[in-house]
């Protein structure tokens, strides 16, 4: 078990999402910083599918009942395990009693931690992931609070060496400058090739409206030259869509499965824990790329992960 | 012969077939269907979703060619055809009335009891499932009812709340945000989270309304 000390109704438990009912209306929901959460239980040897907490509200405090193992990445966040400080992208053996304090980032907005055989919550539709817009899932489908103890899996067997090992900075982690990368969606042609080259080349402004569910950003208004109703469709995190004020929402992990605004591009997949760490005030750009260099991208994540999860499974001695 | 359809990129692990030619057509959506059934099940693809004349179909990038993807949704819907999915029959009970009801009944020239009558008087069909859990595009409405939705949409649409905007009906699934318009309220249950398939209505299903009160 692990106790929740210190915490905010945005900090949730979270895993990779659901698959396959966006067709029921199920949002994929899931971990905001994929590849962060990925890190996490990577480092520790847990299975990809485990659960770790998203911590979107600090300070944030958590007790540990028993010995296990830890691991916390994502935003840059002074983390302290019993009163030690813990490099960033860090896992470490926590004793029974530690307590696991994390300060709010200096840069970025979501911490994870995972601990040692996940949190272990029962699986619905499919995950343990909590949607918190529509309330299911996770820890009784809402944010954690103080006093909220939740259960853990088994843990891998092996224990890390002492001092713990860390990760390396994921690709294009260290850039903060570099831009979205998006792929054009089905109406970029409804937008003249002014307002496209505006669309992609100003600094866009993250507003106060950015949650789990989207991102809605300050700037120019995209007008659309080819105005036309369209019929509900499907959408997936990352669609960019631009409703009558012109100015662009970003979908993300909580987005409604179908909509109806027009969609002027589609944030790639390797590219999407950027807004998962972006706060009010950041400045984003854009950047058109091709089916390959989006494939590409999200290959050099996974390749980057396989090494990670080999590198730390060297680590573990029995 | 030009092609009757767009296929678009949404992001680097789906795509969308758009079949649209104008209004929302019961044929092109039969087939379209038939399509999604066809494609459900295959390996690599995560989520074949229907909308309204388009279907998005999600998969893992690197496991699925996108351009063959593709080619098998081109393909696909030039080779389907309008089967028509068996559907269920649903009869859900509503209470009309509410603070929109009226505004409805002036807005498009008719009395609460045209109103009433016209909507529960029409056969729907299941569109599609989607935008929140279980919520269901339905369509057959009466054009007589058609109103353009709110601008701005209004917080805390109730849930149970049975709704239309632009030529489209709906029930609410969960209490949200909508900017369409509430005639009534009904107990339909939509959408259970710990059942397999949550949502109780599917894609060619087929919805009869019935008049359990009139509250003014």
């Amino acid at each position: 078990m692990i106790e929740i000390l210190s915490s905010g109704a945005l900090n949730s438990v979270q895993d990779r999402g659901r698959r396959g009912l966006l067709s029921s209306g199920v949002s994929r929901s899931g971990a905001m910083d994929l590849p962060a959460l990925a890190a996490a239980n990577a480092l520790i040897g847990n299975d990809r599918d485990a659960a770790a907490i998203e911590v979107a509200a600090f300070p944030f405090r958590l007790r540990f009942d028993a010995d296990t193992t830890v691991a916390v990445t994502g935003a840059a966040a002074e983390a302290r395990l019993a009163g030690r400080r813990l490099p960033p992208w860090w896992a470490i053996e926590a004793r029974a009693g530690d307590e696991l304090t994390i300060d709010p980032p200096t840069v970025g907005a979501r911490v994870y931690v995972a601990v040692g055989g996940g949190v272990d919550m029962p699986l619905l539709l499919g995950a343990r992931a909590t949607d918190l817009k529509s309330g299911y899932g996770g820890h009784e489908g809402r944010g954690l609070r103080r006093g909220d103890r939740l259960p853990l899996g088994r843990r891998p067997s092996g224990k890390l060496p002492n001092g713990g090992i860390g990760a390396p900075p994921p690709p294009g982690r260290d850039d903060a400058d570099r831009p979205l990368r998006v792929l054009p969606a089905a109406e970029w042609s409804d937008f003249s090739g002014e307002v496209r080259q505006l669309f992609a080349t100003v600094d866009w402004r993250v507003t106060a409206e950015a949650d789990r569910q989207g991102c809605r950003l300050d700037g120019p208004d995209l007008v659309r030259e080819r105005r036309r109703e369209l019929l509900s469709h499907g959408i997936v995190p990352g669609t960019v869509q631009v409703p009558p004020s012109g100015r662009p929402i970003v979908q993300l992990a909580e987005a409604n499965t179908c909509g109806g605004y027009p969609k002027i591009a589609t944030v790639i997949d390797a590219d999407l824990w950027r807004l998962g760490q972006a706060v009010p005030g950041d400045a984003v750009r854009f950047a058109v790329v091709s089916r390959d260099d989006g494939l590409a991208a999200l290959r050099a994540a996974a390749d980057w992960l396989a090494g990670l999860r080999r590198a730390a499974a060297l680590y573990r001695v029995s | 012969m030009t092609d009757d359809f767009i296929i678009s990129d949404a992001g680097t692990g789906a795509l969308l077939l758009d079949v649209a030619a104008g209004a929302f057509d019961e044929g092109r959506q039969a087939r379209l269907l038939a399509l999604a059934d066809s494609l459900a099940g295959t390996v690599g693809i995560d989520d074949v979703v229907p909308g309204m004349n388009n279907l998005m179909v999600a998969f893992d990038p690197l496991a699925v060619d996108v351009d063959e993807m593709e080619r098998r949704l081109a393909d696909g819907w030039r080779s389907a055809a309008a089967v028509g999915r068996p559907g269920r029959q649903h009869e859900i009970a509503v209470v009309y009335g509410g603070p929109d009801l009226g505004d409805v009944a002036a807005a498009v020239g008719l009395s609460i009891d045209e109103v009433v009558e016209r909507h529960a008087g029409a056969v729907y069909r299941v569109a599609a499932i989607g935008a929140m859990p279980g919520f269901p595009y339905l369509s057959g409405l009466d054009p007589a009812l058609s109103m353009p939705r709110r601008a701005v949409p209004r917080q805390g649409v109730p849930k149970g709340a049975v709704i239309v905007g632009g030529g489209q009906a709906g029930i609410m699934p969960i209490t949200a945000p909508s900017g369409w318009h509430s005639l009534g309220h009904t107990d339909f249950d939509l959408f259970d989270p710990d059942r397999d398939a949550p949502a109780t209505l599917a894609p060619g299903d087929v919805v009869r309304f019935i008049i359990a009160g009139v509250e003014r």
